[in-house]
């Protein structure tokens, strides 16, 4: 039995559909992102579980137990909050040990633990700071040492690094990725940042109006993205127009590649820019644009099949001019075969 | 005059006529009213411009004004303790609030001060009289067989002055509640908390700047409150301002009418600074 399971998950405000039927199961321990584009339904699928906003339609089940009666407060999960939304008024030690005194922990007990999540942080001595005087970075290690202390069933993150600046951004998912390994503790994370998602994520669920497009790995969804959608959502890549020939190929502009399960007729297939390569075998276009980046080239060029941004590596071969003529293919394990989804 | 000289001293040109009313109307007339606590009177003499302490004298020495202070004071703790209880249940109901239907309750909460003071206090008078509405609900309700004392008493200036005061600790509350983080009555919430704990722990103490502001304006409002006192409390029921104001009025006594207005600001200021500073240690983090 899974840890978590969403049955048909759904709510709507008026006639508008926030979240349409999620389905989504996760396993004890495991690390999921809901990631997408604002509105597109993750933060009131996080708040449904957290148990701020009510349940339209479906089930969430905790350990097999459904939690449509339970209060938020019962429900034992910890949550970290996009704007941190630590007490103001009580300091380092009093709001980490805020959940632990509404719990009856006796004060000895209270005080060790406390301690522990804070060390767990890396925030020892500032027991006695009050967040006012603390850095956006400290004020986010106090919100996930306030959620984790109370020992919860589930942990989820509602954008917790979306305001910090770049740089800590980059050491805080490293840390957090390490912290949650420690402690076990099954995590819900919402997001839009694709890095974040890509960098902390078992598996990642992408959402798109109130709907899932796809669930996998990172390197799977982004890979093999099952939709037009996610593949312009998760980095950057080309949709190439082709044709199916019915019989397991696919052809582009003359350059033919083997392709499971495309059926014959127009198809989109999308290739990442790193994958693209020249070749002489491959099919015709003109470079449009170069672009050197220090370790790799940025090119744009022109087809009849679209058009395409391609990622050489600075390895010294020679990078065409603006305005060649090039040939360009791809491995056919390199190239996803895309469905109608809805453009981002 | 040089520009560069005409724009430096253009503040004071910009300031100048306000600070000439506030000159001439406030710290003049407050000037010679403290002056004048200090003149002699006589009842057939007159006020006599000559130095005495008899006026402050008397009212240290005289347990009617200690009992009038006292009395003030009374009831104007009553009204800020009735403020705060009513006011700020009423400020957080009014800021979860749809936005439509707030400003409709903004409207009905600042209606006090929107109407005349005299009529208001009239109003409140028919409704408190000993055959006004409210005795006579009580009584058909069963719930009492004589009708209460409200006109000229203390209870009936409490209840009057609350109501008109109420909007200033409403506002001031309300204000506060705004710069509450949303997301920390979930935050409580998800950490075990029940409503009322999330009250008293969370909610409560990041509003106490809000509460003391509106207390302060509620409270100086309340002690030198003239018309409320002077129609519910009536002649026999005095408070600082109404004697103040007979002893200028009809006993035509100026310097100890102004001894006791001069008193009444002294106290004010003490008490609000006072309090102010005992809150703000109190709640230093709060209020940064």
């Amino acid at each position: 039995m899974s840890h978590l399971v969403l049955e048909g998950l759904g709510k709507s405000y008026g006639t508008a559909v926030a979240v349409e039927a999620l389905d989504l199961k996760v396993e004890r321990g495991e690390f999921v992102s809901l990631l997408g584009p604002s509105g597109c339904g993750k933060t009131t699928t996080l708040q449904m579980i957290a148990g701020f906003v009510g349940v339209d339609r479906g089930r969430i089940l905790l350990d097999g137990g459904d939690l449509a009666s339970v209060t938020p407060a019962k429900r034992g999960l910890g949550i970290v909050f996009q704007s941190y939304a630590l007490f103001p008024h009580m300091t380092v030690a009093e709001n980490i040990a805020f959940g632990l005194e509404m719990r009856g922990v006796g004060k000895a007990e209270r005080e060790q633990r406390t301690l522990d999540a804070m060390a767990l942080v890396g925030l020892k001595g500032f027991s006695d700071r009050y967040p006012r005087r603390m850095s956006g970075g400290q004020q986010q290690r106090v919100a996930l040492a306030r959620a984790l202390v109370i020992k919860p069933a589930l942990l989820l993150l509602d954008e917790p690094l979306s305001n910090l600046d770049a740089k800590l951004r980059e050491e805080m998912q490293g840390e957090l990725r390490q912290i949650q390994r420690s402690v076990g503790t099954t995590t819900i994370l919402v997001t839009h940042d694709q890095h974040e998602a890509m960098a902390l994520s078992d598996r990642i669920v992408l959402m798109n109006q109130g709907r899932v497009e796809q669930i996998g790995a990172p390197d799977t969804v982004y890979g093999s993205p099952a939709t037009s959608f996610v593949a312009n959502f998760l980095g950057k890549t080309n949709t190439l127009a082709a044709m199916g020939d019915g019989a397991g190929q696919v052809d582009v502009l003359g350059f033919r590649v083997p392709l499971a399960g495309a059926p014959s007729g127009p198809v989109s297939i999308a290739v990442r820019p790193e994958r693209l390569s020249f070749a002489e075998a491959g099919f015709p276009a003109r470079i449009k644009s170069r672009v050197f980046q220090g370790s790799h080239w940025l090119l744009g060029a022109e087809s009849e099949a679209g058009t395409l941004l391609l990622m050489r590596p600075n390895d010294g071969t020679p990078v065409p001019a603006e305005d060649e003529a090039v040939k360009i293919a791809f491995a056919s394990a390199d190239a996803a075969l895309l469905t109608e989804g809805r453009a981002p | 005059m040089s520009f560069a000289a005409s724009e430096r001293s253009a503040p004071y040109w910009l300031a100048g006529p306000a600070l000439l009313v506030f000159l001439g109307l406030v710290i003049i007339p407050l000037g010679m009213t403290v002056l004048l606590s200090f003149y002699d009177w006589g009842q057939y003499k007159g006020i006599v411009p000559e130095f005495t302490l008899k006026n402050w004298i008397e009212i240290v020495t005289d347990s009617y004004f200690f009992e009038v202070f006292l009395r003030t004071f009374r009831i104007s703790i009553l009204v800020t303790l009735a403020c705060v209880l009513i006011g700020v249940p009423e400020a957080y109901i009014l800021n979860r609030m749809s936005p439509g239907w707030r400003s409709v309750c903004l409207l009905v909460v600042i209606g006090p001060l929107l109407v005349s003071v005299v009529a208001r206090t009239l109003g409140w008078a028919l409704l408190l009289g000993s055959n006004g509405l409210v005795n006579q609900g009580l009584m058909a309700l069963g719930l009492i067989t004589t009708p209460l004392e409200f006109m000229f008493t203390e209870t009936g200036v409490v209840i009057a002055l609350t109501h008109v005061l109420i909007p200033f600790m409403i506002l001031a509350v309300w204000a506060s509640l705004q710069r509450l983080d949303p997301q920390v009555e979930n935050a409580a919430a998800s950490l075990g908390a029940g409503f009322f704990t999330i009250w008293r722990r969370v909610i409560l103490p990041q509003v106490v700047p809000g509460v003391l502001s509106g207390a302060i304006i509620v409270f100086a409002l309340a002690a030198s409150a003239f018309a409320s006192p002077a129609i519910i409390g009536g002649r026999r029921l005095k408070v600082a301002a109404t004697l103040a104001y007979d002893e200028f009025l009809n006993t035509l006594n100026w310097p100890l009418g102004a001894a006791v207005a001069v008193l009444l600001l002294v106290a004010l200021v003490l008490i609000i600074v006072g309090s102010n500073r005992l809150v703000e240690r109190r709640y230093a983090q709060v209020f940064e």
